[in-house]
């Protein structure tokens, strides 16, 4: 089995024990990502120079014996919308065209200190906003395990990359399901991490108050083990939170037996992609077979996540995005009469289609007279989501749902149809909505062999708990195992 | 018909904390260009605002100083508008959650007790400045000014006249230098004021069209737009037209306001919650730690003088009307007890000379110490009180002490009684017919003799002495 294969806890057993270097380790992903990202344009950007750079300090750390980070030389792929101090980060949008980072997101830092090699950045839906990886200024990303369809968004590139094993692990950001819809898409691990666990320095905002960084890995344990790296309070994120990050990894083990499992019946309806619903009822099934009791529980207001979604999200999108504005840095565009007409000219050819309807939304629900009966409300019935769950986690310790409603669709095929589109997020929205951890695990595959994922959600800031409870799927299923055929 | 105008002020002050409100960018005023960012305060992608401790305490003194209720609860909000001098393009404020409502500041107006209630002080970040090029086709940003703290304090709409609105700001002002909160200088922008006024028939309860007057660069300007604006919108109202609402700028030079932008033109803000900050909860414990902190105000001020220093109302007034004043006049009383004289001379010479020499009191040559020296002097007899007003310019002019001049000069007075006798004698016998004149009644001729005496000591015979002497000689 390749190097590039394996997964980082596997790697660092073996990087420890020196039984490989770092520097091997770190050309046969590049060997890989050469041989397979011309089909899958899961990288906007690498650099292996500075990678294997880093690859050396590492072993030359390991051969002097010297103490290493928990993931000393394993190779990482980063989001496009976490900064990079001097490597250019561009949100796959075309206004952040020759945009360099002056600094390092926090949760890239912590990566790095924990001696992780950060190989490239990941392609994305411009600034986050998508589910299909299709809004990119650089081209689509495909699905590794079908080339025709799409992988999900908006961290597409990041679940792509790990499915491919063109990385070893990566980072995401989910705003409305942005880690865990392409992680179920491409068959991968990927984790929400409760608002506030990981500080958001760093990460250009999408919509502020819903954007948290996530880890996606080929595996339960790896996840644990990069949520462990990235997660903690930040003294340049006032919403990071002041609580401990528990050892993630020594936790995953242990029986479940007992444990209530919330099955909501609002997320299980007709017209349900139906091999989307029978993988994940077996997936029930399996957890009742470890010794868990279902329990029906009822999230009420969930049919009005996406309305509410859609204005708080754009909301604070259409403030957040108001600074690429071509002054300071970035694209601007040439030739224009005076300083509105500056404005006009960059956010017109600068933005994709789909970031300027965003915006425009945005706009539109904060306006004067508007603001009540839009961003107000929507607020409202953000609380009242987050009622639902704390009523449903009061009989259930944790809740089960599909992932997203149906497997991966086609290239194209929902991209000019955006509220189609938007019910892509309809089962992970909430979970943004309400602040809530929730880990997306591979759990079947349809007749043509594309990925289907389940999400486990939890209390706040029971990460620990819920990757205890997809680590103990994970080892009773081969789903992960899979890899797609590239060949 | 007759009209009164209503007027609110909203002012703006900088805080001098040693760093920017959200990140850790110094605020030294008149730096190089851009010298004093970071990609926080610049709102490069990613970066998030962490809010300055300090400068939530200084508008928590402020709020308490100004007599207002602290909210338990406050947050942040964002004002969206478009500006190159606004880096992220929307500024970190306050909208519906002010830290501070419902206060109130008094002064007095020709005798009388006023009262401005305070609708509201809050937090906000302060943009950066444009500079533009002399052909006009370009322009500069610095951003230097970009993210320091900045406290708005919003007056109720009470102030009556434009003396009224000089007198407010003049109060506020020295409550906030007393606070040391803020330099207040309104030249580099330290302390900016807008302008809101409107007219209506007298009597009238509801509220006239508002005009709001923005580029005022000091408080007379200030009153003077104020003044402008009641006559125009009068002239008017009396010609049938209607007042439109408006924003308009002052032109300091040509004492004129203009029409900027009208309400249609105005900006929608689309003000929502901040999500990048958390809301701020003031316990009541950290307000009371806060309320402990607060110095002696201006009033409390003024009435211990009165007490104290035994000076008159009016007295105590004008010296606690300027902090650096306030201290000026503590640090002689210090050093010398005749706490009237030290009132008279720093009200007369030491204000006429800083205001002919354009100097500050707190950085004035010459300090309380030798203010109090040179008193010292007057009271155990050494020079006359005529003489120390000499010595006192001859202080600002060479910046050496009292004791050195009237050494160098031979100022000292002379109070020995013979020297002064035998002088007396050659005065009377040089003006027998003036003598004759007193003689007969006529007063006024004492004066001129003893006038020659101190002529012909150069000033420095002991006028009492000198008085009680020449009586003597002539009885």
């Amino acid at each position: 089995m390749s190097l590039y294969s394996k997964t980082a806890h596997e790697l660092m057993e073996l990087l420890n024990k020196r039984r490989i270097s770092s520097r091997e380790l770190v050309n046969s992903v590049f060997d890989r990502i050469e041989k397979v990202d011309p089909k899958i344009n899961a990288f906007v950007l690498t650099d292996k120079e500075e990678s294997l750079r880093l690859a050396d300090q590492i072993d030359a750390k390991r051969a002097k014996g010297e103490e290493v980070g928990l993931l000393a030389g394993i190779p990482v792929g980063i989001k496009d919308n976490l900064c990079y101090r001097g490597r250019a980060t561009t949100c796959g949008s075309k206004i952040l065209k020759g945009y360099h980072g002056s600094y390092t997101a926090t949760a890239v830092s912590k990566l790095v200190d924990s001696g992780a090699i950060p190989v490239g950045n990941l392609n994305m839906d411009e600034f986050a906003m998508g589910s299909s990886c299709e809004t990119s200024a650089y081209g689509s990303c495909k699905n590794p395990w079908n080339l025709e369809y799409i992988p999900g968004g908006s961290s597409g590139g990041s679940a792509a990359a790990v499915s491919a094993d063109e990385v070893i692990m990566a980072l995401g950001s989910d705003t409305g399901g942005s880690i865990r819809q392409p992680a179920s898409l491409c068959g991968v691990v990927g984790m929400k991490p409760t608002y506030g666990r990981v500080s958001r320095f760093g990460l250009v905002a999408y919509a502020s108050s819903l954007d948290q960084i996530g880890p996606i890995t080929k595996d339960v344990t790896d996840n644990a083990l990069l949520l462990k790296v990235i997660s903690g309070h930040d003294s340049f994120d006032s919403t990071a939170v002041h609580t401990d990050v528990p050892d993630y990894v020594s936790l995953l083990e242990g029986s479940i037996k007992g444990l209530k499992i919330g099955i909501p019946k609002e997320y299980f309806v007709d017209g349900m992609d139906s091999e989307v619903e029978s993988a994940v009822k077996n997936a029930i099934k399996k957890f009742s077979e470890l010794g868990c009791e279902p329990v029906e529980v009822s999230l009420p207001h969930t049919q009005y996540a996406i309305a509410a979604y859609y204005i708080i999200a754009t909301a604070e999108a259409s403030s957040n995005l108001a600074r690429f504005d071509g002054v300071r840095y970035g694209f601007r565009a040439e030739e224009s009469d005076d300083l509105i007409d500056m404005y006009f000219r960059t956010k017109s050819a600068g933005f994709g289609a789909e970031v300027k309807r965003r915006i425009l939304l945005g706009t539109y629900v904060l306006s004067s007279g508007y603001y009540d009966a839009y961003y107000k409300k929507a607020q409202k019935v953000r609380t009242l989501i987050k009622q639902d769950f704390d009523m449903a986690f009061d009989k259930a310790d944790c809740i089960i749902t599909p992932t997203a409603p149906t497997p991966a669709f086609k290239l194209g095929e929902k991209l000019n149809d955006p509220l189609t589109m938007y019910l892509s997020d309809i089962f992970t929205i909430s979970i943004n909505l309400a602040g809530l951890p929730c880990i997306a695990v591979p759990c079947g595959f349809t007749r043509n062999n594309l990925p289907v994922g389940m999400q486990i959600i939890g209390k706040p800031f029971s990460e620990d708990k819920i990757l205890k409870t997809a680590y103990n799927f994970e080892r009773a299923t081969d789903f992960h195992k899979a890899k797609p055929n590239l060949v | 018909m007759e009209f009164e105008p209503v007027i609110g002020l909203e002012v703006h002050v900088q805080l001098n904390t040693n760093s920017k409100l959200f990140c850790s960018c110094a605020t030294v005023f008149g730096s190089l260009p851009n010298t004093q960012v970071c990609p926080v305060c610049l709102g490069h992608p990613g970066v998030l605002p962490m809010l300055n401790k300090r400068a939530l305490e200084c508008a928590v003194l402020c709020g308490l100083a100004l007599n207002c209720s602290i909210s338990s609860f406050s947050k942040f909000d964002r004002k969206n508008y478009f500006y190159p001098d606004l880096p992220k393009n929307y500024q970190v404020s306050q909208y519906d959650k002010p830290l501070c409502y419902k206060g109130y500041i008094c002064f007095t107006d020709n005798g009388a007790e006023k009262k401005v209630g305070i609708t509201r002080v809050h937090l906000e970040e302060d943009a950066g400045k444009l500079i533009h090029s002399e052909t006009g086709r370009e322009s500069g940003v610095d951003f230097n000014r970009t993210g320091i703290p900045l406290l708005e304090i919003v007056s109720e709409p009470d102030i009556k006249t434009p003396d009224e609105a000089y007198l407010y700001l003049s109060a506020l002002k020295n409550i906030i230098m007393y606070l040391g909160i803020s330099d207040c200088n309104m030249e580099e922008g330290s302390l900016r004021c807008d302008a809101n006024v409107s007219i209506r028939p007298k009597g009238e309860t509801r509220f006239g069209v508002k005009a709001e007057i923005k580029n005022l660069n000091s408080f007379r300007g200030v009153q003077k737009s104020l003044a402008y604006e009641i006559e125009r919108q009068t002239k008017e109202v009396l010609a049938g037209g209607n007042i439109v609402q408006e924003t308009r700028l002052w032109d300091a030079d040509r004492n004129q306001t203009f029409s900027m932008r009208s309400k249609e033109e105005a900006h929608d803000y689309r003000y929502f919650p901040e999500p990048d900050l958390v809301p701020m909860i003031q316990s009541q414990e950290f307000i009371d730690s806060i309320r402990k902190r607060l110095p002696e105000l201006p009033n409390a001020r003024m009435q211990r003088f009165v007490s104290q220093y035994g000076i008159t109302e009016y007295d105590a007034q004008v010296l606690t009307s300027d902090k650096h004043l306030a201290d000026y006049y503590e640090n002689c009383a210090k050093l010398n007890s005749d706490f009237k004289m030290i009132s008279n001379w720093i009200q007369s010479e030491l204000l006429r000379e800083m205001k002919e020499r354009n100097l500050e009191i707190n950085t004035c040559s010459v300090t309380p110490e030798k203010l109090a020296q040179l008193l010292n002097l007057i009271k155990d007899g050494t020079i006359s009180g005529k003489i120390a007003k000499m010595v006192f310019i001859e202080m600002f002019e060479t910046k050496k002490s009292a004791q050195d001049i009237v050494r160098e000069k031979g100022l000292v007075q002379i109070s020995n009684v013979d020297q002064i006798k035998a002088i007396i004698i050659d005065v009377i016998k040089l003006n027998d017919s003036v003598v004759q004149e007193y003689k007969a009644g006529k007063e006024k001729s004492f004066t001129f003799l003893v006038g020659q005496v101190m002529k012909a000591t150069k000033g420095k015979a002991n006028p009492a002495i000198v008085n009680q002497l020449l009586k003597d000689a002539l009885s």
